[in-house]
Order: C-alpha cells, then sequence, then structure tokens
C-alpha cells in the first residue's frame, strides 16, 4: 500500500513519517506537497506534526487552506484512511473533520517528553492492530495539546465511542499528574464519526523501533496496512 | 474603512496564558487584578466606503479565519 505524506511549510515530521512508512513498515510513500491537489494514487494519509506556517494566527488555521486540503476534505469524506499526528491534528480541527480545538497547555510551557496513551477503541483503520485497554509508549511534543470541546461535544464523543487514545499511566489508569496537557477527558486521540479520520497528539512515527525507545506507535501505523489487506475499511463496516 | 477585530477566548474557555499573566500580575504586587483574558486583535483595511458593508466582510473572515467558532468569540468596530 501507499502513504501520502502532505508536506507544509513548517511540516518537521514528515521526513520521520516517510521513515517509519516506507523503511520501518516497508511500504509505499511519498511525500505531497501542499500545493499539489493531487493525492498521487496514495492509499491513507498523514498529516504531520511540525509548526505549518509558523503556528500564524492558531495552530493550523492557515495550513487548511492549503491547496491540498479540498482533496485531503474528499479523501476523507469517501471514507480514506487519515491520520493528522499533533500539527496534523491540529490541522484536522481547523478543518472540522473532527470537532474541538486545542488549547494551550495548562503549564502553558511546550512539552517534549514520553507519556502513554491507553487504546479505547479497536474499530478504527489506526488502531485496529491493537487491543483495548493496551498502553502505548510514544513522544509528544507541543505547545498547545490541551484538547478543548464543550460538554454537550464530549459526551456526544463519547456516546459514538470517538475517544480512541486517553493519556494514562504506564498501567493505563487515567490520572490528572499523567494528562500532560490538561486535555478534556484525557484526551489524546478521536476519530471522527465514521472513524477513518484519526487524530492523534502523540507521534506514533517516533516511535516505531526500540533504538528510539518505544516501538508502540508502529501499532497505529500496521494497523491501517492491516485495515486495507483486509479488503474493507473497518470505518465503513 | 477600517475594520477593527477583537478575538477572545470564549468565558466557557480556561486561558492558560492570560492566567499566568494576572499570577504576574499578582506577583508585581498587582492585587487588584482580579483576573486576565488574552485576546488578539486584528486591524483590517477595507476598499469599501459603507460601513454596513465593512462590517459584513469583517464578520465573513472573523468567521472563517480570524477567530475559531470552538473556543473563540469576536466583536468588530468600524470607522
Amino acid at each position: 500500500m501507499k502513504f501520502g505524506i502532505v508536506v507544509f511549510p513548517g511540516s518537521n515530521c514528515d521526513h520521520d513519517a516517510y521513515h517509519a512508512t516506507k523503511h520501518v513498515l516497508g511500504q509505499d510513500a511519498e511525500f505531497i506537497w501542499h500545493k499539489d491537489t493531487d493525492l498521487k494514487s496514495a492509499d491513507a494519509l498523514i498529516l504531520p506534526g511540525g509548526f505549518s506556517y509558523g503556528d500564524y494566527l492558531r495552530t493550523g488555521a492557515i495550513a487548511r487552506f492549503s491547496p491540498i486540503m479540498r482533496a485531503v476534505q474528499s479523501f476523507a469524506a469517501s471514507g480514506g484512511p487519515v491520520l493528522g499526528v499533533c500539527n496534523g491534528f491540529q490541522i484536522l480541527l481547523e478543518a472540522g473533520l473532527i470537532p474541538g480545538a486545542m488549547l494551550r497547555n495548562r503549564s502553558v510551557k511546550f512539552l517534549c517528553q514520553q507519556v502513554h496513551v491507553r487504546v479505547e477503541q479497536i474499530d478504527t483503520p489506526f488502531t485496529c492492530a491493537g487491543r483495548k485497554g493496551q498502553v502505548l509508549q510514544m513522544p509528544i511534543a507541543h505547545g498547545e495539546g490541551n484538547y478543548f470541546a464543550e460538554p454537550d461535544v464530549i459526551a456526544r464523543l463519547e456516546a459514538n465511542r470517538q475517544v480512541i487514545f486517553r493519556y494514562t499511566n504506564a498501567e493505563g489508569v487515567i490520572t490528572n499528574e499523567d494528562n500532560p496537557n490538561g486535555s478534556a477527558a484525557a484526551i489524546a486521540g478521536l476519530c471522527n464519526e465514521t472513524r477513518n479520520v484519526v487524530g492523534l497528539m502523540p507521534h506514533p512515527e517516533r516511535a516505531c523501533e526500540a533504538s528510539l525507545g518505544s516501538a508502540d506507535g508502529l501499532i497505529v501505523l500496521e494497523s491501517v496496512v492491516q485495515s486495507l489487506r483486509s479488503g474493507a475499511l473497518i470505518g465503513q463496516a | 474603512m477600517r475594520a477593527r477585530v477583537f478575538v477572545t477566548l470564549k468565558p466557557s474557555v480556561f486561558d492558560p496564558q492570560g492566567r499566568t499573566i494576572a499570577d504576574a500580575l499578582h506577583s508585581m504586587g498587582y492585587g487588584g487584578v482580579d483576573d486576565v483574558r488574552q485576546g488578539k486583535y486584528f486591524e483590517l483595511d477595507l476598499a469599501t466606503t459603507e460601513a454596513a458593508q465593512a462590517k459584513k466582510l469583517a464578520a465573513e473572515v472573523a468567521d472563517k479565519l480570524l477567530a475559531n467558532p470552538v473556543i473563540e468569540s469576536y466583536r468588530i468596530e468600524v470607522e
């Protein structure tokens, strides 16, 4: 299968995503410049982390109007798997592909550290290789990862089982100290209603080899390979 | 005409930056400052000479780009 990795001006995890999908997973991967309008026959898209447009105005606010985003929107609408990591997640939020918004971390500090997240749902193309309740270790690197949505929106996300990763401790227990940024409901990752679009603040592409401290992120990327191989996207079932 | 757009976080949204500024002011001895909310301010130079049109245009760009309606609200002045 082929991963399309969208490159915005200021993306800085694009090469990590390329390395993880191409060299670690052994899949085809290609960069897609944000001014392009063609997805180059990609089977799955990654919107990588970074600081698109220097985080001007709000994180992801300008990138969502990049020419490629129209193609990303229609790919998502047709059920194609889309993963937004960190700044990619922020772009998905600004584009309205996933509900909510990111606020400044409650500590008002940029956080660069390893965290644990618990897999909450496995019926998405980016979690199907995991187990429900499985704890993954991945790094975060963000200043605005404090997920916010109004209580009625959070209630709807919970009812639809759209929360697919939560910050926990290494044992998989949610605690205030292990919620690094103050996210509502300890939300680290969400999917859209049709479950094919996933946003995740921690970086799976930076946790794909034991030499990097963790290979747990492979589960996220392997999931999409698995779901595409199985013929039908889980999210479309 | 010129439009001024003031974007602020909605009252229901916690503002960690505003809180940090308030804490700094308190440590500087300004105990009388109860709270601080940080926002953004934009000046738009517009081709139109009609106030109603200027306000409409400013509201449109505020809705589409300047403010994120999930967390922010805005106020517009034109002159």
